[in-house]
């Protein structure tokens, strides 16, 4: 990731997920980044929703934590870079967690897996007991 | 004070006093360069002239280490690069471009070697010109290179969105003729064009015609599946027409289930189908189009 | 948020309600059950489900409408979904959420239109 700086101005943008409203505050404000960043109608439809399975799972699954959003610009392009981030119990087995149709809480069991389909780049780190933390790259165009 | 200050004070110095006989020199060098990109107006190479060696001598005035006054004091590096696009837009060669900011060394220079005497402080001068109008000539090369990026960037794109017309053939009714080999990154674009013009135009049926097409790989067959799915999510129906026996043999091959897909061999034979289906829904298209629906 | 109650509008045997793009989890359920009391108390024949101001459907939001079809086909009802975004049916795709059993249309109008019988007695 070190090739990749972060704009000049360095927007960076934290918000905790601590209620059940902050899942709507969270959509609210990938949509305004995305729109910022210059993502076209269906790749802010795509990183939305992944955001809103991740914030989801870090709610319910993680007991709550944190999305920091940052806006990325590797010449020509302009991308978003999501890490929400939990101290929850962790996952005890992450590829397993990726394959669509598991899930432990509410959804469809599509969350994980289809978070990463929704963006370029998907990253899970996770232990038992030590917090779930996902980073998700998306370019916009 | 070290040499290299001395050397840097006095190329402030020089280049406040003599900045119009530099850019005059500069000129007279570049008309011939520059020719190539038709009629070159001095007045606008002044302007950038003055504007690069204003840039210069601020940034060489200003407390800024010396490798960092090209790139990071920004009137001179936006000078250098607006230079290099305004030539490259006008299709003047990377290496030309650069050369020109390179000639600016040898008129520095002339002027250097008149206005410091001690030769030790002149040698000292003449190599921090070098290093830094050499970083120039670097920036506008990337620069080129850049923006050559960002064009075909941009052409791909329209290629794609030109290569994939989506066309209305009857009142909801929409086709795209498929031409040519359909690569992932062009399936996807078709798939979003047509579910966009079926939302815009309230399409009942969507036809993918791919005649035009000669072969067809798992990936492409899995979007044109899933632009299938995403028309019935829509409220929509999808017709695949014009399927050739090799792409339905490697359909077949590859497993690939096709049973939900309404298949027509023809681009005729899906436009009578989907007249068919349209005509079946009578309400209220009956009120704007009645005699076209009457046809069916 | 203030987390609104979603309006349930009785047309004969149909039942239309729209869903609001910030529609938060908890309402979504409680939608969902209020939907299959009125739909059993009433004896609703269809369900329209107006989604045209839904920016995004997650997997929460798919299983929540999945759900409420399988739920008033139990009850003897369809349900359609009405006006369905690209965007929105491109990303439930490649989410391999294709909403199986559940009936589609443009928009709330296609909707009536599919749900009256054909040839029936709507007059142009």
């Amino acid at each position: 990731m070190s090739d990749r700086k972060l704009v000049k101005n360095g927007q960076v943008c934290s918000l905790p997920i601590r209620a059940e409203d902050d899942l709507l505050t969270a959509r609210h404000a990938v949509r305004a980044a995305a729109l910022q960043a210059g993502f076209g109608l269906v790749g802010q439809t795509k990183l939305i929703t992944a955001a809103s399975e991740l914030v989801r799972n870090c709610y319910v699954h993680g007991g709550g934590g944190d999305l920091v959003i940052e806006h990325l610009s590797p010449p020509p392009r302009a991308g978003l870079r999501l890490t929400i981030s939990d101290d929850g119990p962790g996952i005890t087995d992450p590829a397993k967690a990726l394959v669509d149709g598991f899930s432990t809480g509410p959804g469809l069991g599509h969350g994980l897996g289809g978070a990463k389909r929704l963006v370029h780049e998907f990253h899970l780190e996770t232990e038992p007991g030590k917090g779930t933390t996902v980073v998700i790259t998306r370019w916009a165009g | 004070m070290s040499g290299r200050e001395r050397a840097r004070e006095e190329i402030v110095r020089i280049l406040g006093e003599h900045r119009d006989q530099i850019a005059a020199a500069w000129i007279e060098a570049q008309e011939s360069r520059l020719a190539s990109a038709g009629a070159v107006n001095a007045d606008e190479l002044r302007e950038e002239v003055d504007t690069i060696i204003a840039g210069l001598y601020e940034g060489l005035a200003a407390t800024m280490p010396l490798d960092r006054v090209v790139t990071g004091f920004a009137p001179l590096r936006n000078a250098v690069t607006d230079f290099s696009h305004r030539w490259a837009r006008l299709g003047v060669s990377a290496t030309a471009i650069a050369g020109a900011i390179f000639a600016l060394k040898d008129a520095c220079v002339r002027v250097l070697a008149d206005g410091i005497p001690d030769p030790e402080l002149r040698l000292e001068a003449t190599e921090l010109v070098h290093r830094l109008l050499d970083g120039a000539g670097l920036l506008t090369f990337q620069t080129y290179v850049d923006s050559r990026e960002e064009i075909i960037q941009r052409q791909n794109r329209q290629l794609l969105e030109i290569s994939t017309p989506v066309v209305r053939l009857w009142h909801r009714v929409l086709a795209v003729p498929l031409i040519g080999t359909l690569d992932s990154a062009r399936a996807q674009i078709v798939m979003e064009s047509l579910l966009q013009a079926i939302q815009d135009n309230e399409a009942a049926v969507a036809i993918i015609d791919i005649t035009g097409v000669p072969t067809v790989d798992t990936a492409v067959a899995q979007h044109l599946m899933q632009t299938v799915a995403a028309t019935r999510l829509m409220g929509a129906d999808c017709i695949l027409s014009g399927i050739r026996p090799q792409i339905a043999q490697m359909i077949a091959r590859l497993g690939i289930d096709l049973s939900e897909i309404i298949t027509r061999s023809s681009l005729a034979d899906a436009l009578t189908a989907a007249i068919r289906m349209v005509g079946d829904t009578p309400a209220q298209d009956a009120r704007d189009e009645s005699t076209l629906l009457n046809v069916s | 948020m203030n987390s609104s109650e979603i309006p349930i509008l009785r047309l004969g045997k149909v039942l239309l309600a729209g869903l609001s793009n910030e529609l938060d989890d908890k309402t979504a359920l409680r939608f969902a059950d209020e939907l299959s009391h009125q739909v059993s108390a009433i004896g609703a024949e269809a369900v329209v489900l107006d989604i045209t101001k839904l920016e995004i459907i997650d997997s929460f939001a798919a299983r929540i409408l999945v759900e409420i079809a399988t739920m008033a086909r139990l009850l003897g009802a369809r349900v359609v979904l009405a006006g369905m975004r690209y965007p929105v049916a491109i990303t439930l795709v490649e989410l391999g959420l294709d909403l199986p059993g559940v009936e589609t249309a443009l928009s709330v109008e296609h909707a009536m239109d599919k749900l009256a019988p054909p040839g029936g007695s709507r007059v142009g």
